[in-house]
């Protein structure tokens, strides 16, 4: 069977590798969009933030046998913990200026890590096996579905809600979002605001981290995955508008799958697509699909 | 001529004596010549950054393409190096204007990623477009001659051309900074609503501004070409955006000489490092930025001229 002359399987195969892709840029164009709604800081670090977690669970098998499942929890845990270390030694004292400041030590922040890593390891990849319970694919008829990337795409999403349904519709999220609009007004309240920063950027960090665990089995992990990431994120952000959550997990999925298709009828655009469209995005509705009007 | 004055002027003075004198006095004239290529790049962007508010992420699309343009221009079309300069220039200018126009829809920290995207944008059609050599980049670009006249096979001989294109380039970015059209820029950089409400055509003077910032930026990258031999990919690639923040960055942003030296130091750093501890110099640049964020936003030049003011309002009282 094929589809405008492109077989079937390669086709499906090529729009699941997309949507994938568009499930890394959900989860962190969704840090980003947290981080920036509550911080004002554009935090490039975020793209070293989810190579660390692929390193963290690749160490973790390596050096300590432990597998998986429990880097899956544990991955995310420390680069939330070096999330908490950042805000508290560095971005706390930077919230009273131009935000630019902001993005350009993070920025940094991301080459320090990047450096040491590939000092130590080299820029080619370290291969992270698929764990055995997820290896393998399952034969649906019309196409053969690795385990593997079904989980991510399975996982990706449920966090992504999980995150949406948090800020969206539980108090916590209230407190934050008030917290978006008037940081002084809700400390008059009696909360506690600069822990809740602090937390909201751990957070933001563990959600990279946790991309970074789940992108570990499907790419070789090197020190470079991250910044090569990141720019596609920050054109997927401002495709989106950084003002949605929802806005933003739609806009990753959306331009994962899109880029997916171009690497079927096009390849040789399909490094670029994401950029065109943010590009056409801007000159037709400049603050972005779900973005408001500044 | 107040004396602050005088003494700025003694002190530009000294330093063109001592960049004429630079061959004599037995400073290898490619490293300097590579310092004065990446003085024009950062005071380019300062002039964006420092003088306009506007922080761009991606000036190295600029001056890699202009790479590209004089590499191919002087390698495959035989043209002489002043034509190849002007092509490289004048080619970044143009994909400055197409950028500019898409960039200024928007403001601060989206400017920046949305000139960060569009420079990694034009890294790929790099990596892509059939006349660049992909991975291998453009090598043994000729020097050749100077209006088909003057040899540039000389170190010498080139770095007096550089070094005049150097001058001018700073006299021009210092005559746009000072003429009423640069008052603008600043009034932009301090307050937009209200340049926007005295009637100013905002985005036309920010469109000019980053035109002309991509057209320097580009010669800076031609020089490079020309200097070096060769036009790669690294030229183009994000870390040399990353690269002339920093100079700007560390020199003093928004001063004139702050680049020219921040440049001067990021260029000897790499060279006397780049042989002993390879990956650590991202690390030690990394390091400076979080430095310079931290506690040094000003910049050498800008706490300098700090403490200058300090003192002197210490002696009025």
């Amino acid at each position: 069977m094929e589809i405008f002359g492109i077989p079937l399987q390669a086709f499906l195969g090529q729009l699941l590798l997309g949507l994938v892709n568009g499930a890394f840029y959900a989860l962190l164009s969704l840090g980003l969009a947290v981080i920036f709604g509550l911080l004002g800081i554009v935090n490039f670090a975020h793209g070293a933030l989810y190579m660390l977690g692929a390193f963290a669970a690749w160490i973790m098998l390596d050096q300590f046998g432990i597998n998986y499942w429990f880097a899956l929890v544990l991955a995310p845990l420390t680069v939330g913990l070096l999330g908490v270390v950042i805000e508290r030694l560095f971005l706390k004292r930077l919230y009273k200026l131009d935000p630019l400041y902001g993005l350009l030590l993070t920025f940094g922040l991301a080459l320090i890590a990047e450096g040491i890593f590939r000092e130590l390891y080299g820029v080619s990849g370290q291969s992270y096996n698929v764990p055995e319970l997820l290896s393998g694919a399952t034969n649906l008829g019309f196409m053969v579905l690795p385990n593997y990337r079904a989980w991510v795409v399975a996982v990706s999403l449920a966090v992504c809600l999980g995150t949406w349904y948090l800020i969206e519709r539980t108090r916590l999220g209230a407190y934050l979002r008030a917290g978006t609009e008037n940081a002084a007004l809700v400390q008059a309240f009696g909360i506690n605001v600069p822990l809740m920063v602090t937390l909201t950027y751990g957070a933001g960090a563990a959600l990279a981290g946790l991309a970074g665990v789940l992108a570990a089995p499907i790419i070789q992990v090197n020190p470079l995955m991250g910044s090569n990431l990141i720019i596609v994120v920050f054109a997927v952000v401002v495709i989106g508008g950084m003002g949605s959550i929802m806005g933003s997990i739609l806009t990753g999925l959306g331009l994962g799958i899109i880029e997916g298709l171009t690497r079927v009828f096009y390849p040789e655009a399909s490094s670029i697509v994401v950029f065109v469209i943010m590009v056409i995005v801007l000159m037709i509705r400049p603050a972005g699909l779900f973005g408001k009007e500044a | 001529m107040k004396p602050a004055n005088k003494l700025i002027a003694a002190t530009y003075l000294v330093l063109l004596v001592l960049a004429v004198l630079a061959p004599a006095l037995g400073l290898y004239p490619v490293f300097v010549m590579k310092l004065l290529c990446f003085a024009i790049f950062a005071s380019a962007f300062n002039l964006l950054l420092g003088f306009t508010g506007l922080l761009s992420f991606g000036h190295a699309a600029f001056f890699g393409s202009a790479a590209y343009f004089t590499g191919y221009a002087i390698k495959s079309l035989h043209v002489t190096p002043e034509l190849g300069l002007l092509a490289g220039a004048f080619g970044a200018g143009l994909i400055g204007l197409v950028v500019g126009l898409v960039a200024i829809r928007r403001q601060g920290i989206y400017f920046a990623m949305i000139t960060l995207a569009i420079a990694q944008m034009v890294f790929f059609v790099c990596l892509q477009a059939p006349f660049t050599g992909g991975e291998d980049g453009l090598q043994g670009v000729p020097r050749g001659a100077l209006f088909g006249l003057l040899s540039l096979e000389s170190d010498t001989t080139l770095y007096y051309l550089v070094l005049v294109i150097f001058v001018a380039c700073f006299m021009f970015i210092s005559r746009i900074v000072h003429s009423p059209f640069g008052q603008v820029l600043k009034m932009i950089r301090e307050n937009e609503p209200r340049a926007i409400s005295l009637g100013y055509q905002v985005d036309r003077y920010k469109l000019l501004a980053f035109v002309l910032s991509a057209a320097l930026a580009g010669l800076a990258g031609s020089l490079k070409t020309l200097i070096m031999g060769f036009a790669t990919l690294s030229d183009v690639h994000w870390s040399m955006s990353g690269e002339v923040i920093l100079m700007s960055l560390l020199g003093g942003v928004g001063t004139f000489f702050g680049p020219v030296l921040g440049s001067g130091i990021v260029i000897a750093l790499q060279d006397m490092l780049a042989d002993k501890v390879g990956s650590w110099v991202t690390v030690i640049i990394g390091v400076i930025f979080v430095i310079c964020v931290m506690a040094f936003r000003k910049g050498v030049v800008g706490e300098l001229q700090a403490y200058l003011e300090r003192r002197r309002q210490a002696v009025l009282k």
